[in-house]
């Protein structure tokens, strides 16, 4: 199957390229737009001696994947935005304990139960530490199913190069379409993990997968610790830009399927003759401003775009502060922005920059 | 090519689903850039379903389609909705077993074939859906037939006779679309 296009769903895609990651386990609990993810799992994995489990609840789920994870071996869940919140005290567990694992979040519309459509607005929750304490995460967003596939071998790599957990976004649109996909062709990278609890000789002290320290000096210790490895992680910034090589005077900001969206826009007002490119972050944190910061010199405006009320925005005007305008178009609730909604974005942008 | 899109609409249980993902399948299979996207909306048991199917040669943008180049509809509700959505002279297949109208834009493409009586008498009523594939790749040529009729087959791989039907009732569609699109 390797090197061969397949026509596949990006839930049923994600699931497959963690099982060639060398994810055999996996717990969770069913919620739409992504129950194909389990669903797949529920298939493929008993045969491979791995287990498919599906929780009681998502709670449930995450703490199982911090003994899965404790044990040392790849672990994953995925879920859709009000599943995923309820992951979140498991998850800063993960986190305390240095536990890794990954977690796919295929957003929906919110807040509440909102509903099953494709949303984005699950950007600041994730990109935040998405849990208590002082805790940070890698955060992958892919903007195609071939994308997905490939950041899946990356997402388990990561856990286990950080001892954390990784997650990947990705929304309803991205979990539901199919498209062509090839897996690659290369077997998963095999970690050390002395720290796992495995059963112990008599030779070595027990391995203890833990996140309690009583003691605020041992605490503060542990956390100093954790944020050395946050700040490490900076080297994992991942973006694209795409049609930037010629200084373009509008550049849009977009990632995951709105920036797939933005790239049929820009193609069409580039055959208007508008000069406009793309920044797509694919790590959403790390924020990747290694990649921005060479472009806000020479681009004139900024123009976000996300299916949510503005987030990815903050952390552009963040960085551009007011060296460059910095505008924004989203839409939410599960209503996706459409190529003809950027277009005439972008001309009112260019309209109003040159009458400046 | 320039890029071009469809959506197939009609009640849940007519296999819209299917022919999406067979049409996909064979662009594919031919080299070009393609989605599929099924609605995925809470729809009740019996109402409509429909998915859209994206083609190109460059990578593609957008899998959402608000006004598509073409519209297989294959009931009257499926009709009402997407007829007034298409582009400016696009492409209207329709099902005249289960649509009593004929199209009420002056501008578009038509298509008219009965395809639940073809079907039948291809000896499977439930092949209607590759009557209409049939006739979207017989008005448009989007696609080789060969390469539609290899993509049924191997979604009809364990069932020898579903393939069989399946692909006479598409060769029907094909063959009812060519010169009648105007």
């Amino acid at each position: 199957m390797a090197g061969q296009r397949l026509l596949m769903k990006g839930t049923e895609a994600i699931a497959e390229a963690a099982i060639r990651a060398g994810c055999h386990h996996f717990f969770g609990y069913p919620i739409t737009p992504q129950t194909e993810i389990p669903e797949y799992m529920s298939v493929r994995l008993p045969p491979l001696g791995g287990t498919y489990l599906q929780a009681e609840s998502e709670v449930a789920a995450i703490n199982m994947l911090y003994g899965a994870g404790g044990a040392g071996v790849r672990v994953m869940t995925s879920s859709s935005s009000p599943g995923v919140a309820l992951m979140s005290e498991g998850f800063s567990y993960l986190v305390g304990a240095e536990v890794p694992a990954v977690i796919v979040n295929i957003m929906r519309g919110g807040p509440g139960l909102g509903n099953i459509a494709p949303a984005q607005g699950d950007y600041l929750e994730m990109t935040r530490g998405f849990g208590h304490g002082d805790m940070h995460a890698i955060v992958l967003a892919p903007s195609t199913v071939q994308e997905a596939v490939d950041v899946m071998g990356l997402a388990f790599d990561l856990a286990d190069e950080y001892r954390n957990p990784v997650v990947v976004i990705g929304d309803g649109l991205l979990g539901q379409m199919m498209e062509p996909v090839s897996f690659p062709d290369t077997e998963p990278k095999v970690f050390d993990k002395p720290w796992a609890t495995t059963g112990k000789a008599k030779s070595r002290p027990r391995n203890i997968t833990n996140s309690l320290y009583l003691d605020a000096d041992q605490l503060e210790a542990h956390v100093r610790d954790l944020d050395v490895k946050f700040q490490r992680m900076d080297v994992e910034q991942r973006a694209e830009c795409w049609m930037t090589d010629d200084h373009p005077e509008i550049v849009i900001v977009a990632y995951g399927t709105m920036a797939r969206i933005a790239k049929t826009a820009i193609r069409q007002l580039r055959a208007k003759g508008l000069s406009v490119g793309l920044y797509r972050p694919i790590t959403a944190w790390p924020f990747p401003s290694r990649a921005l910061e060479p472009l806000v010199e020479p681009t004139r405006a900024f123009l976000t775009v996300e299916m949510s009320l503005g987030q990815l925005v903050q952390d552009i005007r963040a960085q551009v502060g007011r060296r460059r305008p910095v505008s924004f178009y989203g839409r939410a609730g599960g209503v996706v922005p459409t190529v003809e909604e950027i277009i005439s974005q972008v001309e009112l942008l260019h309209a109003s920059l040159a009458a400046a | 090519m320039a890029g071009t899109d469809v959506v197939m609409a009609g009640f849940g249980g007519q296999g819209l689903m299917a022919i999406g993902k067979i049409l996909a399948k064979a662009a594919m299979d031919e080299g070009l850039q393609v989605t599929w996207l099924p609605s995925y909306g809470p729809e009740m048991r019996g109402g409509t379903a429909n998915c859209v199917v994206v083609i190109d040669d460059q990578p593609i943008g957008s899998p959402v389609v608000r006004q598509a180049h073409a519209a297989i509809v294959m009931n009257k509700q499926s009709i009402d909705k997407f007829e007034p959505t298409l582009v400016d002279h696009g492409l209207l297949v329709i099902n005249t077993s289960l649509i009593d109208r004929r199209a009420e834009r002056g501008d578009l493409r038509t298509v008219y074939v009965a395809a639940n009586e073809v079907a039948e008498s291809e000896g499977s009523g439930k092949a209607a859906n590759m009557v209409m594939l049939g006739a979207y790749v017989g008005a448009t040529g989007i696609v080789s037939p060969k390469a539609v009729e290899y993509a049924i087959a191997k979604t009809f791989e364990e069932k020898p006779k579903a393939a069989e039907s399946s692909v006479r009732a598409f060769r029907r569609g094909y063959a009812a679309a060519q010169g009648q699109p105007s």
